[in-house]
């Protein structure tokens, strides 16, 4: 297997564009990309796209076809595929990536994710993101996709007794990171009392513990890690790539507190990176609500099942703590458009890797990636390292 | 939901008809063709959940919903446990929303699970009521 590195990314503003359209929100990030790897069209020999629901957003499929086509890649036949697991389809369009390059069957791959989700109004918008539980069983009966993490949310203040404020300060800790993030949806600061006196949605969780709908695309552009000082004097090299399952339905796990499929997928990247936890020094974790981040920092183990919160409240993960996590602002303030988290994430940490990441920047070696699909039936685990795997 | 896909798992929204393995002993709701446990060695047959006690594990109150629940809005949502590591998503009817409480034990009751809009269709399934407010 060859090592992987990232030459370059791009990534476009998170918001509401409403003078956007999905190919031009894709063509935006794609262009960054190459422009910040130097590689011109007539290198890209694969590319790949997360994308949730084209289909149901705005009512087109064969996204891969559209999106080469403008790229001016059919041309030259480039092969394009979309890849889908609801909002990890961009954290599987990066391992998909990264196989291809490891494999060796090709050279340099462009990865991509996007998602344009405010063409549709906000009740439909609720009923296309439905379809990442288990329709039949699932949203038929009433469940939301917040309604599915309140559901665990109530179930883990339950059994561990972490509290409202603690779930409340994930939002308070991400909103202010964004306010350092340009690209960044909400770039405002907020405060518990305005989580925990906002909107209603599913008890015990509000409008300011949801990550909003979103515009937005990311890109980033793949080599061999052998090939990398050709494009850049700074390679990230990506070094632990892992994929799981768990049941689609949270009323079939045997904890409703656990992700299994992150614990797995985490496991796998850790193996494959000859790291574990304590080598990571940031992480982009999927925070679509802000009960899943504490989720993710217990099952990704960076603290012990059920101390997440006790960790958000001790301050550990904030920009100046011993692990910062969501340094973007993460979903809930960077913005979700589904099919691109995946790939803003790793933008994000190539970013601090780099030391590029501006007035948010943290001190790392080390960066994780955690990208959740539905409420946890696919998770991806990416590490990206300034060293080349040894 | 159209009205084929409603039909095809009548007998099992109506009746709460799930499933067994008869080479483990584990049971499933919603049911399940195929045993997580035993794979191709697994013999699944029916099971009815009709006349169990429900345990609610966990709940929410959903205030906000997708366009076939409004109406029911603001709705108990839970995952009940029929027996035991088999468990589903349902309504809490009957129940007060400041009654609600994790360990409280429940019936299932049949009602009206949701109205599409669009065409007026009904559908009916079954949702869980507090033991000794079912009516
Ligand atoms: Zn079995």
């Amino acid at each position: 297997m060859k090592d992987v590195a990232v030459v370059g990314v791009g990534i476009t503003e998170f918001g509401e564009k409403w003078n956007s359209s999905f190919r031009e929100i894709f063509l935006n990030a794609g262009i960054q990309a190459l422009e910040d790897a130097g590689v011109k069209g007539e290198d890209i020999d694969e590319a790949y796209i997360g994308n949730m629901s084209a289909g149901r957003f705005i009512a087109q499929e064969h996204v891969s076809a559209l999106i080469a086509d403008y790229a001016g890649l059919s041309e030259m036949n480039v092969p394009a595929t979309r890849v889908e697991a609801a909002c990890a389809s961009g954290g599987l369009a990066l391992r998909q990536g990264f196989l291809s390059v490891a494999s060796g069957v090709q050279d340099t791959v462009v990865v991509g994710g996007v998602e344009k989700m405010t063409d549709v109004q906000s009740e439909q918008s609720v009923e296309i993101l439905a379809a990442a539980s288990d329709r039949e069983w699932e949203a038929f009966y009433g469940a939301t996709f917040p309604g599915l993490y309140a559901l665990i949310a109530n179930r883990h203040i339950h059994k561990y007794g972490t509290t409202r404020d603690q779930i409340a300060q994930v939002a308070v800790k991400n909103h202010y990171n964004a306010t350092m993030n340009p690209k960044a949806q909400f770039q405002n600061k907020i405060t518990k009392e305005m989580v925990k006196n906002a909107t209603k949605v599913a008890d015990p969780l509000t409008l300011f513990d949801s990550s909003p709908i979103t515009d937005g695309a990311a890109a980033v552009v793949l080599v061999p890690a052998e090939k990398a000082h050709q494009y850049t004097d700074n390679p990230v090299y990506i070094t632990g790539s892992g994929q799981a399952s768990d049941t689609i339905s949270i009323h079939d796990r045997n904890d409703i507190t656990t992700i299994e499929s992150t614990k797995a997928a985490a496991q796998t990247a850790y193996k494959m990176a000859n790291k574990d936890q304590s080598d990571i020094d940031v992480a982009e974790v999927h925070d679509c609500f802000t009960i899943a981040e504490i989720l993710a920092i217990e099952d990704l183990g960076f603290c012990e099942k059920g101390k997440g919160g006790k960790m958000v409240e001790e301050g550990i993960t904030e920009l100046d703590g011993k692990l910062p996590i969501n340094p973007s602002g993460g979903l809930k303030a960077c913005g979700h458009p589904v099919g691109a988290t995946g790939i803003k994430q790793a933008v994000e940490i190539t970013n601090h890797l780099r030391g590029e990441a501006g007035e948010r920047q943290v001190e790392a070696d080390v960066g994780l990636c955690h990208n959740v699909g539905g409420s946890g039936g696919t998770a991806t685990v990416h590490i990206l390292s300034r060293e080349e795997q040894k | 939901m159209n009205i084929p896909r409603f039909w095809r798992k009548i007998n099992n929204r109506y009746n709460l008809m799930g499933t067994k393995c008869e080479n483990c002993g584990q049971t499933y709701f919603p049911p399940r063709n195929i045993c997580p446990n035993c794979r191709r060695e697994g013999e699944i047959v029916e099971h009815s959940f009709e006349d169990e006690i429900g345990e609610l594990i966990t709940y929410t109150i959903i205030r906000s919903a997708a366009e076939d629940h409004e109406k029911e809005t603001p709705y108990i949502l839970g995952i009940i446990e029929l027996e035991e590591n088999t468990r589903l998503t349902s309504q809490i009817v009957n129940c007060e929303i400041e009654d609600v409480e994790i360990g409280m034990k429940l019936k299932p009751v049949f009602r009206k699970l949701g109205e599409q809009s669009k065409d007026g269709l009904l559908f009916y399934g079954v949702k869980f009521s507090p033991i000794g407010k079912e009516e």
